[in-house]
């Protein structure tokens, strides 16, 4: 059977690690209905914290040259999100280390984002 | 901190005294805890009482302990007090609590210093976040102060502290200090940071003020502690030296009507001299660590030490200055290095020769320096039409409200003839 990626986008950058009003309360309440409902489907998921603790990665001048780190995400953006990994690391340069090895980091770029935990998201 | 220092003396010198120990117990603090937020949340409520509290019942013996059991016990009651901490900041209760960690000799406190520096200046935040983290954590300064010295407001500036905090716990920024591979790159990082935020308040870019003083001093204390922590560094102590040199000639830097005077026309006597001897010093030590080519801040402050030793605009030793521009261009060759060495070059063979360089340099052709200096050098080459042309560019160009008035002067004289260059105000 086929796995899909299924992203969430939505408008501004809202911080989900913060939980500030009964609006915000309610549309986590509503995920947490999804997440039960779609037991059977869901594999893995994640609630990222917001675009600015973004951290960009990138490879200057092919594999193996200067790794270029920058703050938070690009504003002009075209590209699509074309899937991500899941990595358990202890720090963010740890990370950065993984993060420069894939090819998207020479190609394009690569884009990490811290995950909040908030449990088993089919739960 | 609620009313304002300069109205007792006595509440000057605490805020001197806390602000002194704030990067050592703050960095300590964030050892403790493990949060960066939290540290900086109780180090703030503990520095607010012992200002009260001192400045009734006196200084404890040992204001820097005082300080870091007070913070480390106000942490614990801002974790009691807000269940929502996360779970590693729990855990640095129990410890906290027992009050059994031993106060941190100050070698180690210095380690913290450190890991706090390289922790404010890694290169995932964003450079003008670093200045501000810097600026808050490094240097003592509080949320409106630094908001004030970046000219931002308070309001601004506050979220993005709190933003960069964030970013640092969640996306997990270590508090460590590079190892020997990443380190050279790391502390080149910091050091433009510090080297930013002077030139930042040296050449403010915007505003009325030209000179914003608090951003030169700051980043000359910042500096000094990077020496205190990391001895030894030939960068570290070369930025130090370039930074005193470039100091010293601020007071002259600006007129009684606030207006900016070039190096040609400054009164060399409001130079610093205690600032000047302790660049020479730093600037001794630097040239005696051996190496083939010298640090690009050691060469700078060479340059900045020609101009700071020499009598007169006319009596400088421009050879020596060309030569280290030589040496500056062959460790880092950028277009603003080269125009700076056009200028000296234009001041030992003359105008022409100025000239000539200048129109090997590609890709300045509208940064104001660039246009200001061929407006000079053109002038004193006698060819005052394509003279005024240049000024009129200069005065277009962004600049603070004081370059503009002083271009508008310059554009002025050189109706009648002008005799010299003083497009590079600083020399560096």
């Amino acid at each position: 059977m086929p796995q899909y990626a299924v992203l969430v986008y939505e408008p501004g950058d809202p911080d989900w690690s913060v939980i500030d009003s009964a609006e915000k309360e309610e549309i986590m309440g509503e995920y947490g209905a999804f997440g039960a409902t779609a037991r059977a489907v869901i594999r893995g998921g994640a609630a990222l914290y917001p675009a600015t603790t973004a951290t960009n990665v990138q490879v200057k001048g092919g594999k193996g040259g200067e790794v270029v780190t920058t703050d938070g995400p690009f504003a002009e953006t075209k590209e699509v999100l074309t899937g991500f990994y899941l990595m358990e690391c202890a720090d963010l340069d740890e990370v950065i280390g993984w993060a420069a090895q894939i090819p998207a980091a020479w190609y394009n770029r690569v884009e990490i984002r811290p995950v909040i935990d908030l449990g088993d998201p089919a739960s | 901190m609620t009313q304002p220092a300069e109205n007792n003396p006595g509440r000057a010198a605490l805020d001197r005294l806390v602000r002194a120990e704030w990067p050592r117990v703050l960095a300590s603090l964030v050892r403790s805890t493990g949060s960066f937020q939290l540290a900086e949340d109780a180090l703030q409520d503990t520095v607010v009482r012992a200002l009260d509290l001192w400045s009734n019942e006196g200084v404890p013996p040992e204001p820097r302990a005082w300080l870091i059991v007070a913070a480390r016990r106000r942490a614990v009651d801002l974790l009691r007090r807000e269940g929502k901490r996360t779970d590693k900041e729990r855990a640095s209760i129990d410890l906290l609590d027992r009050g059994d960690e031993p106060i941190p000799e100050t070698e180690e406190l210095g380690d913290d210093v450190l890991r706090l520096l390289f922790t404010c200046c890694h290169p995932t935040l964003a450079v003008e976040t670093q200045t501000a983290l810097a600026l808050r954590s490094l240097c003592g300064l509080t949320t409106a102060e630094v908001a004030r010295a970046l000219l931002m407001s308070e309001a601004a500036m506050a979220k993005r502290l709190v933003r960069a905090r964030q970013k640092i716990a969640v996306a997990g920024i270590p508090f460590r200090v590079p190892g020997p591979k990443e380190l050279p790159q790391r502390l080149q990082g910091v050091l433009s940071t510090i080297y930013l935020l002077f030139n930042e308040g040296y050449h403010a870019t915007a505003g009325e003020h030209p000179l914003r003083h608090q951003l030169t001093s700051e980043s000359i204390r910042l500096a000094a502690l990077v020496d205190e922590v990391l001895p030894g560094e030939v960068a570290v102590i070369g930025l130090r030296s370039l930074l005193y040199l470039q100091d010293a000639r601020s007071t002259a830097r600006l007129d009684a009507e606030g207006e900016l005077v070039g190096l040609p026309d400054q009164d060399r006597s409001l130079w610093d001299l205690r600032e000047i001897r302790a660049g020479m010093s730093l600037l001794g030590v630097a040239l005696h660590h051996p190496s083939e080519f010298p640090h690009p801040y050691v060469a700078q402050a060479a340059i900045a030490a020609c101009h700071d030793i020499a009598p007169t605009w006319e009596a400088t030793n421009w050879a020596a200055i060309v030569s280290w521009y030589d040496a500056l261009v062959a460790v880092a060759d950028t277009p603003v290095v080269r125009l700076n060495r056009a200028i000296a070059i234009g001041e030992l063979e003359g105008p022409s020769a100025g000239l000539a360089e200048l129109e090997r340099i590609e890709h300045l052709t509208s940064y104001p320096p660039f246009v200001t200096a061929r407006a000079e050098l053109l002038a004193r080459a006698g060819r005052d039409a394509e003279a005024r042309a240049e000024f009129r560019a200069a005065i277009e160009l962004p600049g603070n409200d004081a370059t503009k008035r002083e271009l508008v002067r310059r554009l002025a004289e050189s109706v009648e003839s002008n005799p010299r260059t003083s497009a590079d105000p600083d020399g560096t």
